[in-house]
């Protein structure tokens, strides 16, 4: 059995940038989701009965 | 992938965050961003603004992925001039193919988000501006002709037209005027910078007009270029991006920008040689300010449009 290795010098020297990409992507998923509720927000999803439905109740 | 490929792939120097941000040209950036947002805020009608803001972070990330494509094929170039040697590519921080691989994606995904929150005109517009700046400009105008950064100089001016069609969805006389703008005012402001940069660009064997027809030729073409400039900047006065505040600071700067203009192309050499360009100088730092300010009027006129102020 292998035990948890030492990070590697690699992954303390690329943290930076490993960071800023993550902060880019969180940033990316906070955009599209605002964006989604203000385009739905603005055109409500709007459905209408189904005639079948309506008289069946 | 073992960790020696790793360390054998980051001999040449270690890239930071800061590096891919320096290959989107942040400085240019931020001239598009404010252009954009002009063209938006202006354009009859409006947005949402988390949509406007959401147009204009597309635009900025379209303009910062034309600079990285730009940076890619213009590598070899970079590395001669002393005022670029230190960019990401040249310096050995980023890989070439990194920066493309950067640009493609990015382009995609500016002009596919640009698309999906206003409206696919936009899109487009956007589209053309980064093949425009990478292709037509980098790979095919810059190391060709002299006249480079006046066809060059169109993809920075293709920002607020992009903004004016994320709103309106289309082109009129007025994002064309914005457009005349930057486009003409480009010519004077790089040409003014080459009078004091020379060596540089003569160094890259980068054909600038400098170099090619001389001084004297460029010195009066900065002037042929600021009078074509000052009647498209007071024409916009009087149309829908227009009114008094603006009128106002286009005559006052365009009278300032035109006058400097008339000294380049009349001084001498040798006296330009020995005051070290500093009316060259000037006339680059008051070129930064005029561009500023026509826009910056054409905000203020949209802003005082709801108190029944802005415009005619």
């Amino acid at each position: 059995m292998t035990s948890f290795r030492e990070p590697h010098e690699l992954h303390k020297r690329r943290f930076g940038r490993n960071l800023g990409l993550g902060l880019v992507l969180a940033i990316f998923v906070s955009l599209v989701f605002g964006l989604t509720i203000v385009k739905v927000s603005q055109n409500p999803i709007t459905v209408t009965p189904q005639a079948g439905t309506a008289e069946g109740n | 992938m073992t960790d020696a490929s790793f360390d054998t792939q980051t001999a040449t120097g270690e890239a930071q965050f800061g590096d891919y941000v320096a290959l989107l040209k942040p400085r240019v950036m931020s001239l598009v961003v404010f252009t954009a947002a002009v063209g938006l805020l202006a354009a009859p009608g409006g947005v949402h603004p988390f949509i406007a803001f959401f147009a204009v972070l597309c635009i900025a990330i379209g303009g910062g992925a034309s600079g990285a494509l730009n940076m890619w094929y213009d590598a070899d170039i970079d590395r001669v001039m002393k005022r670029t040697a230190s960019r990401p590519i040249p310096s050995g921080r980023v890989a070439p193919q990194e920066a493309l691989a950067i640009g493609l994606t990015l382009s995609g995904f500016s002009v596919i988000m640009l698309g999906l929150a206003t409206n696919w005109v936009a899109a487009a517009l956007l589209a053309f501006t980064i093949f425009f700046y990478a292709v037509i400009y980098t790979m095919w105008l810059k190391r060709w002709t002299p006249q480079n950064i006046v066809i060059g100089g169109a993809a920075g001016a293709f920002p607020p037209m992009i903004g004016w069609a994320a709103v309106t969805g289309g082109v009129s006389v007025e994002s064309v005027l914005m457009f005349a703008l930057t486009f003409l005012w480009t010519p004077p402001h790089f040409w003014a910078l080459a009078l004091f940069m020379n060596a540089d660009y003569e160094k890259a064997g980068v054909p600038m007009l400098t170099v090619t027809h001389g001084r004297k030729t460029t010195r009066r073409h900065i002037l042929g270029y600021t009078v074509l400039l000052a009647v498209f900047a007071v024409a916009a006065a009087f149309t829908g991006i227009g009114g008094p505040v603006y009128l106002a600071v286009a005559l006052v700067t365009n009278a300032l920008f035109l006058r400097g203009a008339w000294i380049i192309a009349n001084r001498d050499e040798g006296d330009a040689r020995a005051d070290k360009y500093r009316t060259e100088k000037r006339f680059f730092a008051f070129s930064l300010l005029y561009l500023f300010l026509h826009f910056g009027a054409i905000l203020a006129e949209a802003a005082l449009r709801p108190w029944g102020m802005g415009g005619w």
